[in-house]
C-alpha cells in the first residue's frame, strides 16, 4: 500500500478503460455466454433454443465420450507432468555439479521453451512418422513395430513426448533457481556427518526443494492441460478412436466442427471450474509455499 | 561442490550432454530433412546428415511456398506473426502498465473490483471459452484483421500484477519529492515509473513475443483469408495439404523457420528471458 497517492478521480478510470474494456468484451462476456448456453439447448436448425436446467451436465456425465476424455486427460496429464519434471530435476542436479560449463548447458537446454507447441507436435509427429521416420526404425531393430496412426497407446506417448519436451527448459530453469537456493553448508554439515551424495540428495536436497517442485507441479499440470490443444491439433486430432481427445480438444471439436453449442458449453464451464481450482490451489499454497 | 568426486563429475557431463542431444534431436533431424530434395525421402528412412538443397529450398518457401497447400509464401506467413506477436507484447504491455499504475497510485471508488475483474482473466483462458470469443469476434467484423488477431488476447492480469510489484517497490519519497517539484500522475508516470521498470518491461516483452508468435488456436479460427495466416498456425494447413504427396522437406524447412525468431530471441537475450520467466510466475 503505497501511503503517497495521487488524487485524481477520472484519471485512473482512464488507465485502466483499454484493460477493463478488453476485459469485459472478450473474457467476462463469452464467458457469461457460455454459462448462460450450458443452460439452453438449440434444435438441430438453430432456429429456437429453450431452456433445459442441468440437462447438458448430466449428458456429459452420461456420455462415456467425455470420460473417457477426462480419464484420457487425466493420465496424459501426469505423464507430461512427471516425465517433463523428472528428466528436468535430472539436467538440473546435473548443472549444479558442474561448475565452469554450467551456463554453456543452460543455454543449450533453456531454447525449446521458445519453440511453438504447435511446431513441437509437427517435428515429433516427423521423427515418429511411421514410414520415413527415424524413430520407428530404431525400435524396428528392438521388434517393436510403432504406428501412432493406428495404436492408441502409441498415439498417447507420441503426444507425451512431445508436449513433455517442450516443457523441458521451463523446469530446468527454476529447478536450477531452486537448487541453487539451498544453502550449501548443509549439505556440507551432512557431508561432513558421512552421508554420501545419493543421501544428501534424498534427505537434504529434495525435501528443500519441495517448494519448487510443488509450484512446478501445478504450472505443469495446467500446462498439460490447456497449453498442449497445438500438439494434440497438429499431430494426431484427438485420435485414433480418442484415444487422445483430451477435454480442451473436445470443447473445440464439439463446438466447431460438431457445432453441437449445449454440450460445448457445458465443457467449457466445466473447464473453467478445474482452472478456477487450479489458480486457487497456486495462489493459496505456492505463494506460503511448502516449507520445512 | 561439497567434495571432489570425479567419477561423479563425469557422469554429471554425460547426462548433460545426453539431455542436450535428447532435447536438439527433433531440431537437427527438422534440419537435415530441410536440406533435401522429395526424393531422398523415397528410400525409406531420413538421411542423418545434410544434403546440398538447403539454399534452394529455403528460398523457394520464403517467397512462394506450396501452391497445393493454399498458403501463402512463408514469407508472408512470418510478416504477419511478426506483426501479431509485435502487437500483443507492445498491447500487453501498455494497457498493463497503465492499469497497474492507476491500481497503485489512486483511491477511487470500485478499486478493488477493477483489480479482480483483471485477476479473472487470469482464470478464463482461451481455450475455454472459445466458441462465445470467436462469436465475439466475428459480431465485431474482426475476422481476418490483424486486430482481430492481436486486441482478444492482450488483456493480461500476470503482466499487470509484475508491474504492480514493481511499483510497489518504488520508495514513496520519490513520489513526494516528484508531487513537491509540482510534478502531476502523468509527468511522474512518463518521468520516473517507465525510466525505472525498463529492465522490467524488456524482460516481459521477450516472454510475451514468445508466447504472440506462438499463438496456435486464435488465429487458427478467425483467419479464412490466407492473407493473414500466421506461420504457426499455417504449417499445420501445409502438413495436411501435403499428405497425398509428402513433401516433408518443405514442411521442415517451414517448422525450422517458424522457430527461429523467437529461439533467437531466447538465445540472443537469455538474461532478459530468465528474468522475465522467473517474474511473470511470482
Amino acid at each position: 500500500m503505497k501511503r503517497t497517492i495521487f488524487r485524481n478521480q477520472l484519471l485512473p478510470w482512464l488507465l485502466l478503460a483499454p484493460q477493463l474494456a478488453i476485459t469485459f468484451i472478450f473474457f467476462l462476456w463469452p464467458a457469461a455466454q457460455a454459462i448462460r448456453q450450458s443452460f439452453l439447448r438449440q434444435d438441430a436448425f438453430g432456429i429456437s433454443t429453450q431452456f433445459v436446467g442441468l440437462s447438458n451436465f448430466k449428458a456429459l456425465w452420461n456420455s462415456p465420450e467425455y470420460l473417457n476424455s477426462l480419464q484420457v486427460t487425466a493420465v496424459f496429464a501426469v505423464l507430461v507432468t512427471v516425465l517433463s519434471m523428472g528428466f528436468s530435476l535430472l539436467l538440473a542436479v546435473a548443472v549444479d555439479r558442474t561448475i565452469r560449463s554450467s551456463s554453456l548447458y543452460t543455454t543449450l537446454l533453456v531454447w525449446p521453451y521458445a519453440v511453438a507447441p504447435a511446431v513441437a507436435g509437427i517435428l515429433w509427429w516427423f521423427i515418429f512418422n511411421p514410414t520415413i521416420g527415424i524413430m520407428p526404425y530404431v525400435l524396428d531393430v528392438v521388434g517393436y513395430d510403432w504406428n501412432h496412426i493406428s495404436s492408441k497407446t502409441d498415439a498417447l506417448a507420441l503426444v507425451v513426448i512431445a508436449s513433455a519436451w517442450k516443457q523441458i527448459s521451463y523446469n530446468f530453469l527454476f529447478f536450477v533457481a531452486g537448487l541453487q537456493s539451498i544453502p550449501a553448508s548443509l549439505r556440507e554439515a551432512a557431508a561432513i556427518d558421512g552421508a554420501g551424495p545419493v543421501r544428501r540428495f534424498f534427505d537434504i536436497t529434495l525435501p528443500l526443494l519441495s517448494p519448487t517442485t510443488f509450484f512446478l507441479l501445478v504450472v505443469n499440470i495446467v500446462y498439460a492441460m490447456f497449453d498442449t490443444f497445438a500438439v494434440i491439433d497438429a499431430t494426431t486430432e484427438g485420435g485414433p478412436a480418442q484415444a487422445t481427445n483430451i477435454l480442451v480438444y473436445k470443447v473445440y471439436f464439439d463446438g466447431f466442427v460438431g457445432q453441437n453449442m449445449g454440450s460445448s458449453a457445458a465443457q467449457s464451464v466445466v473447464l473453467m471450474g478445474i482452472v478456477i481450482l487450479l489458480t486457487v490451489i497456486q495462489f493459496r499454497y505456492v505463494e506460503k509455499k511448502v516449507a520445512y | 561442490m561439497i567434495e571432489n568426486r570425479p567419477g561423479l563429475n563425469l557422469l554429471a557431463h554425460l547426462t548433460l550432454m545426453l539431455g542436450v542431444a535428447i532435447v536438439a534431436l527433433p531440431v537437427w533431424v527438422a534440419l537435415v530433412a530441410s536440406t533435401h530434395t522429395a526424393t531422398d525421402f523415397m528410400s525409406g528412412t531420413i538421411p542423418i546428415w545434410p544434403g546440398p538443397h538447403l539454399v534452394e529450398n529455403y528460398a523457394r518457401m520464403l517467397d512462394a511456398g506450396v501452391s497445393t497447400s493454399g498458403t501463402p509464401p512463408v514469407g508472408t506467413m512470418m510478416l504477419n506473426s511478426l506483426v501479431m506477436a509485435l502487437l500483443i507484447a507492445c498491447g500487453k504491455i501498455a494497457i498493463s502498465i497503465t492499469s497497474a499504475f492507476a491500481i497503485v497510485y489512486f483511491r477511487f471508488p470500485l478499486r478493488n473490483l477493477a483489480f479482480w475483474c483483471i485477476f479473472i482473466t487470469m482464470m478464463l483462458p482461451v481455450e475455454v471459452r472459445i466458441v462465445p470469443t470467436f462469436q465475439v469476434v466475428a459480431d465485431l467484423g474482426l475476422l481476418n484483421s490483424y486486430a482481430g488477431l492481436s486486441i482478444p488476447l492482450i488483456a493480461s492480469a500476470t503482466a499487470t500484477f509484475l508491474f504492480r510489484q514493481v511499483f510497489l517497490t518504488i520508495p514513496d519519497e520519490l513520489t513526494e519529492a516528484a508531487r513537491i517539484d509540482g510534478a502531476g500522475p502523468l509527468k511522474f508516470f512518463r518521468d520516473i515509473l517507465l525510466p525505472l521498470s525498463r529492465t522490467n518491461i524488456a524482460a516481459l516483452f521477450v516472454i510475451l513475443f514468445i508466447y504472440g508468435w506462438n499463438q496456435y488456436l486464435w488465429p487458427l479460427l478467425i483467419t479464412t483469408s490466407s492473407d493473414y495466416y500466421t506461420i504457426v498456425a499455417g504449417i499445420k494447413r501445409m502438413a495436411d495439404a501435403v499428405d497425398g504427396l509428402p513433401q516433408w522437406h518443405l514442411v521442415m524447412a517451414t517448422a525450422m523457420l517458424a522457430m527461429l525468431p523467437p529461439v533467437a530471441v531466447v538465445i540472443g537475450m537469455q538474461r532478459l528471458f530468465v528474468k522475465g520467466l522467473v517474474e511473470t510466475e511470482k
